[in-house]
């Protein structure tokens, strides 16, 4: 493991999420959220490739997509997604990164009221919201919420070559059970693949078309100049109902509860892992289109019309496995696809629909990954199975023992197992890329000092110092090798809010420093070259309290501490601050 | 399906303890520990085989400077030269006064503007292979940071210096 990190959740080795400056990425319509429950990462792409610019991530919780940066390793922007619950076929990217999407995975009152659980039928929606991404910047903006029938939408990928401008969304729960799913969600003998035609749905928004309608969103990005991250509350939201865009939404019936729902590289397959089902469905884009040119439909559902089964569909492969769930692919033409309850991979031909080869697992694998898998050009030399269940496999750690991801060479006939390893919570889904493409993007190694726009930042020694206001207490502190400027601070007192802004005026490459300080009820922070990064402190108890770097930087780290004095509440002792005696910088010209 | 949070929280903590860091004196002599300590410290100078204060002109140093000519200070790039100076020097460095690293006034007397710019851009080298810098090292305990400066700046702040004697 090379990093960690830190989108949806607080992470008190980095201080993400506690610190004064990160604290507003985790705000949403709710409040400040600490955590969340991350699923699908995608890569951006440019021409059907990955380019390795970001890295796209949903949030299942509180309905949230995060954009990470693959130059800093950083999170930089988390949008929530209105009139969603559950958002898990998220979060992938179209060919030429337009859109990454995002679909509910409960249907919902849309929007949000009072009214009988038990009415849920036919009043609930589903939301499958289209995020326009910026190309320049990565910025997301929900350019369009698509209204859809209340089924559950389960996972989705995008069309691409031929297929570029499609969107394929899976769905269960047609049958708007809203209890004992596991049962009442399972009575039908097909559900839907929703194909849902994007670019006529952005046609017809660019044309004036949807309805803005009132809603509550956070908004929240991270500025690489100031250090600091924004929140905004959005009001409003453009809702598209199906019903008004003729021709862009249809339904293909796909057997049962398919939960995967996979397109191969040259767009014309698109494969739904009916999770209950005997069989994978296999459907045809070309089909598609004749289908719906011919009018080929077997009725509709909520006015979207279901396009025959047979004329759609390409084919079916027949007792691969037991409990399919995803599929990814070569560029040679195969699938390898997980099956869940028999534990194994399945390598099949797709156009042949034949089994190639088959591989056991250990145990319960859900997805696989290629990297480059949601393109056109997998980079199909190795594959990777992530497994839910290693009962009995490696040391009994009490009643909850490790997840594990197995490595396998494809490039062969068979596959072949590389390696077996344990990892650190479920390792739920992956996203690849070949190390040469991040390479060359050139990732940060320093901020420049020159450049830090940081409100409380400080350029040199000479600029630290500490200020009263009011109650408030402001240390404008800096770090280097291996001392922090100021590091005795006096006049502080009991009942003060005391600011450590602190910046790490190292220029080189893999130093950061970390400060901690006694009694604060936050965590420590990892500061790195050239940022400026603050947290708050609030002394409770008259004394001489100690502050330290937490982050191991030189043979002098266990020296690189300080002391802060606080006194009574009524104190008249002024503020003052030094470093080896003087107050930093003074003794030059 | 299980679907569960991935936790990811690595906290490292890495702990130096200095074991048997208090000096045990061998024979505890409880009259005069302050003699022996003092006694202590010059043997240290005395073994000590390169005076830091000591002109070393000739020692250009290693690395990417091989050769400079000074002629009249210039004006501009000592502006320049403080500047950079301010930013990247002085948690460290002070002019009259021993801090992380030497006190620099007259230090363009003391080492060539070769040795100077190798030092400041090339630390790494130095401190493993000049005699000079290894002597440093010795005394000061902390390594000279990467500041990742450019051999313009680096050569501006010789100008700066030369305005410091």
């Amino acid at each position: 493991m090379f990093r960690v990190i830190p989108v949806f959740s607080q992470d008190p080795e980095k201080g993400y999420g506690y610190s004064e400056e990160t604290k507003p990425m985790l705000n949403t319509s709710h409040g400040f959220v600490p955590w969340g429950d991350s699923h699908h990462p995608d890569i951006s792409q440019t021409e059907g490739t990955v380019d390795g610019r970001w890295v796209f991530i949903n949030e299942n919780n509180t309905p949230r997509i995060a954009r990470i940066s693959l130059k800093t390793f950083e999170t930089e922007e988390i949008i929530e997604i209105p009139n969603s619950a559950g958002n898990h076929s998220s979060s992938f990217v179209t060919e030429n990164s337009e859109y990454v999407v995002a679909g509910t995975r409960f249907s919902v009152p849309f929007p949000q009221r009072d009214m009988p659980i038990a009415d849920m039928k036919g009043n609930f929606s589903g939301a499958l919201s289209f995020l326009k991404i910026d190309p320049e910047h990565g910025h997301m903006n929900i350019e369009f919420q698509i209204k859809m029938p209340g089924f559950s939408y389960d996972l989705s990928h995008p069309g691409r070559g031929k297929s570029h401008g499609w969107f394929f969304f899976s769905t269960y729960n047609t049958e708007e059970a809203n209890t004992l799913m596991e049962v009442n969600a399972s009575q039908n003998d097909k559900d839907f693949i929703a194909a849902i035609n994007w670019k006529k749905i952005e046609e017809y928004v660019k044309n004036g078309g949807g309805k803005m309608v009132p809603a509550k969103y956070a908004h929240n990005t991270w500025d690489d100049d100031t250090h600091t991250a924004t929140s905004v509350m959005k009001k409003e939201v453009l809702v598209v109902e199906p019903k008004d865009v003729p021709g862009a939404i249809y339904f293909l019936p796909t057997a049962k509860s398919p939960h995967g729902c996979d397109v191969d590289p040259t767009g014309e397959y698109i494969i739904g892992n009916g999770k209950l089902a005997a069989a994978m469905t296999v459907h045809s884009f070309t089909k598609m289109l004749k289908a719906i040119e011919d009018k080929a439909f077997d009725g509709d559902a909520y006015g979207i019309p279901i396009i025959k089964f047979d004329a759609v569909n390409y084919g079916t492969l027949n007792q691969p496995g037991l409990g399919p769930l995803h599929t990814e692919f070569d560029t040679r033409g195969n699938g390898y696809t997980t099956f869940f309850i028999s534990s194994e991979v399945v390598k099949w031909n797709i156009k042949d629909l034949k089994v190639i080869d088959r591989h056991p697992v250990y145990y319960s694998v859900g997805h696989l990954m290629i990297p480059g898998g949601n393109s056109r050009t997998p980079d199909d030399k190795y594959m990777v199975a992530m497994n839910k269940i290693t009962k009995d496999r490696y040391l009994p750690t009490g009643p909850e023992v490790c997840q594990s991801a197995q490595l396998f060479d494809i490039s062969g006939e068979k596959m072949e197992l590389l390696l077996d390893f344990p990892t650190i919570g479920e390792p739920h889904y992956a996203a690849g890329i070949s190390a040469d493409v991040i390479k060359k993007n050139n990732p940060t190694k320093i901020y420049k000092l020159v450049d830090n726009k940081h409100p409380y930042g400080v350029k040199s020694e000479a600029e630290t110092r500490v200020v009263r206001k009011g109650k408030e207490v402001h240390i404008y502190m800096s770090m280097i090798r291996s001392h922090f400027s100021p590091d005795n601070i006096e006049g502080v007192k009991v009942g003060d809010k005391v600011f450590f802004h602190v910046t790490n005026l190292e220029q080189d490459y893999d130093v950061p420093h970390g400060i901690s300080m006694i009694g604060a009820n936050t965590s420590e922070l990892l500061i790195m070259p050239g940022r400026t990064t603050t947290f708050t402190w609030e002394p409770k108890e008259v004394g001489v309290w100690p502050f330290y770097c937490t982050d191991f930087c030189s043979a002098l780290h266990q020296e690189m501490q300080g002391y802060v004095r606080v006194s009574p509440k009524g104190s008249n002792l002024p503020i003052s601050f030094t470093l080896d005696g003087d107050i930093p910088g003074e003794e030059e010209e | 399906m299980k679907f569960k949070l991935i936790a990811l929280l690595t906290v490292i903590a890495f702990t130096f303890s200095s074991c048997g860091g208090e000096k045990k004196e061998a024979k505890p002599s409880k009259k005069q520990p302050v003699k022996k300590e003092v006694q202590k410290e010059e043997v240290k100078v005395d073994a000590s085989k390169i005076d830091l204060m000591a002109p070393t002109l000739d020692n250009k140093g290693i690395g990417p400077i091989k050769n400079i000519t000074l002629g009249d200070i210039d004006q501009g790039m000592v502006a320049k030269g403080k500047e950079v100076y301010k930013t990247n020097c002085t948690a460290c460095h002070k002019f009259k006064k021993r801090y992380i690293g030497p006190a620099l006034k007259g230090i363009t007397g003391r080492r060539s503007p070769e040795w100077i710019m190798n030092m400041i851009l090339n630390s790494d080298e130095m401190l493993k292979k000049d005699p000079v810098a290894k002597a440093l090292i010795t005394e000061y305990n902390a390594p000279m940071a990467q500041q990742q400066i450019s051999v313009e700046e680096a050569r501006s702040i010789v100008e700066y210096f030369r305005t410091k004697n």
